[in-house]
């Protein structure tokens, strides 16, 4: 039997990252039910006040997607790393480098992209004006994104360590900062009617970077996590 | 071709015994201790120069009167944190593409005290900030991408301690310093790129500096003490970190019972 081409491989990666998620439907869930929960604790903290927590629901939505990537990121590579099939990746002949895009890939697609399609019906709940969902959708698409290769780094770095859990909020929350600044200001533009095309040009502007330098870290991540 | 190619040779085997040096761990405890037994009093002078010349003698701003001197504490802090993550970030760069192990110690060493330079700018910036903003703390841009520096500082200390491999841990904090290296010129630039109340650079490399000549010479005197405080903690730093790795080696055993003898 031949091995595989890149793009076959990458794919057929992609495939089995998502099966695997799909077999276990509660872990697709978890994120979406967190989100839901925190929205929750915004009106029980701040008051039932509809026009306040409207004031507020931009910087809200972009904080709870911002919270619920960052506890789905510590798990991409942890069940590989533990079962030995990360280190059978890392002496395979293929790119880690888009083997690394198709792990990263599946976790957006099962998390990022779920929330960005779920936010309206949370956007509704924490009374954002409807102007403004159309932006806050395409500006958690791009942002999610942004966020889970970001994730990965922390999640790469930190695979190999027992405690790893806290640590990797510590590594990468600085590192999420600048797209939840560029986020919810394209969010927040929408909502005072200021064009929100520069802010998520930017934010687009970010995710290519973060796709063309990203996974070289999360590939010298992973690399110094077996070898330990 | 053969040109560059020999040239090439010649900067490698000039370069190699430096290289060589720099991996033995007493020859560099060795020339620190020499570095610092004349840079620790000249660091000393320069502080003492630059702090009297700048609290005492300079001028009484015009607008904020005497409480503009927190700057001579303030800007030199803040300068050589962001210089501080530099080093944290090649050294560490150094490590990952020459497995440099004494690189390794120089970014384990750098990464508390850039992160005690970037809370004295904090620090000292809430004290300016109060008679000047009306408030302790102001969530600018310079200010948040500060406090974000020191995050980045915590983060790698933090991992550092997570990793019981001390070799995997000093490669991580490096990867990690270098993505980190992604916000310096966010923080550098952020008071010209954001509308904000912390003021833009006064000082200009190229063109003119928007501050008068009685203010400047003592700033560039305290910035350059600072420097110098920086480098004396940080080769500090490095001579523990040196003692604590080898700690079994006979290098270290024959310096401890020397500074026994010399004690009884």
């Amino acid at each position: 039997m031949s091995a595989p081409g890149t793009w076959q491989f990458c794919i057929r990666l992609l495939r089995r990252q998502l099966l695997l998620a799909v077999r276990r439907p509660i872990e697709i869930s978890n994120p979406l039910v967190f989100f839901a929960m925190v929205i929750a604790l915004f009106p029980l903290g701040l008051g039932p006040a509809l026009e306040n927590l409207a004031g507020f629901a931009a910087g809200t939505l972009w904080i709870i997607a911002l919270l619920s990537n960052l506890l789905t990121s510590d798990a991409v590579f942890r069940s590989d790393f533990e079962d030995g099939s990360l280190e059978q990746l890392l002496l395979s002949p293929q790119p880690l480098y888009l083997s690394v895009l198709a792990y990263i890939g599946a976790q957006w697609l099962m998390t990022g992209l779920l929330l960005a399609l779920a936010s309206p019906v949370f956007a509704l709940m924490l009374n954002l004006s409807g102007e403004a969902v159309g932006t806050l959708v395409i500006s958690l698409l791009l942002g999610t994104a942004i966020l889970s290769l970001l994730g990965g780094i922390g999640a790469a770095l930190t695979v190999g360590l027992k405690r790893g859990g806290m640590l990797i909020s510590l590594l990468i929350l600085p590192l999420y900062m600048p797209v939840l600044i560029f986020g919810s200001a394209a969010v927040q533009g929408a909502v005072s009617g200021i064009p929100a095309g520069p802010y998520l040009a930017i934010l687009a502007a970010m995710l290519c970077l973060a796709i063309a330098l990203a996974p070289l870290a999360i590939a010298a991540g992973l690399r110094i996590s077996i070898d330990a | 071709m053969f040109v560059r190619r020999s040239a090439h040779c010649i900067i490698a085997v000039a370069m190699w015994p430096i290289f060589h040096k720099f991996g033995s761990p007493p020859w560099l405890y060795a020339i620190s201790g020499a570095i610092l037994r004349w840079m620790l009093p000249v660091t000393l002078i320069l502080l003492i120069i630059g702090a009297v010349w700048g609290l005492m003698f300079s001028p009484a701003d015009f607008r904020q009167g005497n409480s503009y001197r927190i700057m001579y504490i303030h800007v030199p802090a803040a300068v050589v944190a962001l210089a501080g993550y530099y080093v944290m970030a090649l050294a560490g760069a150094i490590n990952l593409i020459w497995r440099m192990k004494m690189a390794d110690v120089a970014m384990k060493a750098a990464a508390p005290v850039g992160a005690a330079f970037t809370f004295l700018a904090l620090f000292s910036g809430a004290v300016w900030g109060k008679p000047t903003w009306g408030a302790w703390w102001v969530w600018d841009a310079r200010v948040t991408s500060m406090l974000i520096l020191l995050f980045l500082y915590l983060g790698v200390v933090a991992l550092y301690e997570a990793f019981d491999n001390k070799e995997a841990a000093g490669k991580a904090c490096a990867v990690l310093s270098l993505v980190g290296m992604v916000n310096i010129p966010i923080i550098y630039k952020s008071v010209d790129w954001w509308y904000s109340l912390h003021q833009p650079a006064s000082i200009k490399l190229t063109g003119e500096s928007t501050i008068d000549a009685s203010m400047l010479y003592p700033l560039l005197l305290m910035i350059a003490a600072f420097y110098a405080l920086f480098t004396c903690c940080l080769l500090l730093n490095m001579r523990v970190e040196l003692l604590r790795r080898e700690s079994r080696t006979h290098w270290v055993g024959s310096l401890a019972k020397r500074e026994c003898t010399d004690v009884l």
